[in-house]
């Protein structure tokens, strides 16, 4: 049984018992263009909901990957790291950032679902 | 600059840009391309290895006209307008009085005017200084025509097939010639590093070209993403970036583009302090950069020498595709710019190692006819 949830700042967490995978969703990589590099969090780090977790550079602009919840980083997708390409490939697969152990469930409830994410993104025009 | 209130102007091909399913993006004041569908890197890459059409269509079209009209330009810019052969391109730039570049420009001698390209952001005030200086009835602003470049490898060969004398011409050459009967100014230069080819047309004929252009299978369109990461892998300096009033084009290394004669004549707005650092050497240069790892510098990082001290800035900044990795473009004191100098830049807090390069970064293939 596994769930997405959606933040507003275009991150996606995919919750596996208490386990969540992070990554940026497919609206996002393309708004963003080609990724040429990638910085991940350390694993062991511990990030509070709203944190600074991910560096992305596209060829255009810096941007930021931030804690969808409260966690810590159990995982690193070093495939990203060494080809950052990736995250436009499969941004919602093969392209994730890194997996944390959720502190707190409730956490998810602030978050989107895959439908009200649809909406969000295309209220954005 | 323009407000979110503003319209955005659009080029005479705004609608084949959507077409073609460009991401448009305000620049300038206009809604441009800022990539199509394949991305940036696989655009900038086209571009180096085949040929790629962009819309330069924003930048300013400018004609200058009147009895010695060349005479009078000369007290604007320190290029050498008075020596400038017919149907000849030179690079300058408008300085103002303490020698800080308005703009940077080109500028050919035509049978009847002057033609002069300049950027998109300051048209509206370089026109004005113009008309201040060399008299209204001097400047005519060109808003109604389009101007395409053709860039790569491949644009002789592609170009030469519709207007064999395009392909003739000599690298910073121009002249008037009809493609498949379209009347057209086309001048072999460009802000790639590669070969290539600046097309101005009215407006009405810009999408006839443009889509003969792009059914060539050498050809693909290419925004205005991949033109900066070109002209920064090539060297070439953007305005409002690189150069701005505050630099002069002897730090900004454009001191190619002042002749000897204008050196020592002088006669140019801020020609004291030219001469001077011509002389004795700029405190800062503007120098390449290759910053250590893959992340991105941009513009506005903080460079330190060894011993941490604040040395310069960057002024341009992003990733390479040709150039493999993270490529910038910064001004540093003087002593420290030289080629394979160590420099740390601050970079989200964090120190990295950059090393001073010589450029342009991509080796230039201009045309050597």
């Amino acid at each position: 049984m596994s769930d997405t949830y959606y933040t507003e700042d275009h991150e996606w967490i995919r919750v596996e018992g208490d386990t969540g995978t992070i990554g940026i969703t497919t609206y996002a990589q393309g708004q963003l263009g080609d990724i040429v590099f990638v910085e991940l969090p350390d694993v062991g780090k511990s990030l509070d909901a709203g944190d600074e977790a991910a560096v992305i550079d596209s060829v255009k602009a810096a941007a930021e990957v931030y804690a969808p919840v409260a966690g810590e980083v159990v995982e690193a997708n070093d495939a990203v790291v060494e080809k950052p390409g990736l995250v436009n490939e499969d941004a919602m697969g093969d392209g994730w950032f890194f997996k944390i152990k959720i502190a707190d469930a409730t956490e998810l409830e602030n978050l989107m679902d895959e439908d009200a994410y649809k909406t969000f993104v295309e209220g954005l025009g | 600059m323009t407000t979110n209130n503003e319209p955005l102007a659009q080029t005479p091909l705004n609608d084949l840009h959507v077409r073609l399913g460009a991401r448009m993006v305000p620049f300038a004041g206009y809604a441009m391309p800022v990539q199509y569908p394949t991305g940036i890197i696989a655009e900038h890459q086209w571009t180096r290895e085949s040929a790629g059409l962009f819309d330069v269509s924003h930048m300013g079209q400018v004609t200058l006209t009147g009895a010695g009209i060349d005479k009078a330009l000369e007290k604007l810019v320190p290029g050498d307008i008075l020596g400038l052969g017919l149907n000849k391109l030179r690079y300058t730039q408008l300085l103002d009085e303490t020698g800080g570049i308005l703009d940077d420009l080109m500028v050919t001698r035509r049978e009847s005017d002057l033609f002069l390209v300049v950027n998109a952001g300051n048209k509206a005030a370089d026109i004005a200084h113009m008309k201040r200086h060399l008299g209204d009835g001097s400047v005519t602003y060109h808003g109604a025509r389009a101007l395409l470049a053709l860039q790569g490898p491949k644009a002789a060969a592609v170009l030469g097939k519709l207007a064999p004398d395009a392909a003739k011409l000599a690298f910073m050459t121009a002249g008037a010639m009809k493609i498949d009967g379209i009347e057209a100014w086309v001048s072999r230069s460009g802000y790639t590093g590669e070969d290539g080819f600046e097309i101005a047309v009215a407006a009405k004929d810009a999408t006839t070209l443009a889509s003969m252009l792009l059914a060539d299978p050498a050809v693909k369109p290419i925004g205005l993403g991949a033109r900066d990461s070109l002209r920064l892998e090539a060297g070439l300096p953007l305005h409002g970036h690189d150069i701005d009033t505050t630099t002069s084009p002897i730090e900004a290394g454009l001191a190619f583009s002042i002749a000897k004669r204008r050196r020592e004549e002088g006669g140019f707005p801020g020609a004291a302090r030219i001469q001077r650092e011509l002389k004795d050497g700029p405190a800062r240069k503007l120098v390449g950069l290759r910053p250590e790892g893959r992340a991105p510098v941009r513009d506005g990082t903080e460079i330190r020498d060894a011993s941490g001290r604040a040395v310069g800035k960057v002024t341009s900044g992003g990733f390479g595709p040709s150039a493999g990795g993270p490529v910038a473009l910064g001004y540093v004191e003087a002593a420290l710019a030289a080629p394979d100098t160590k420099l740390i830049l601050e970079l989200r807090g964090k120190p990295v190692g950059a090393v001073v390069t010589k450029l342009p970064f991509v080796a230039k293939r201009y045309a050597k006819t």
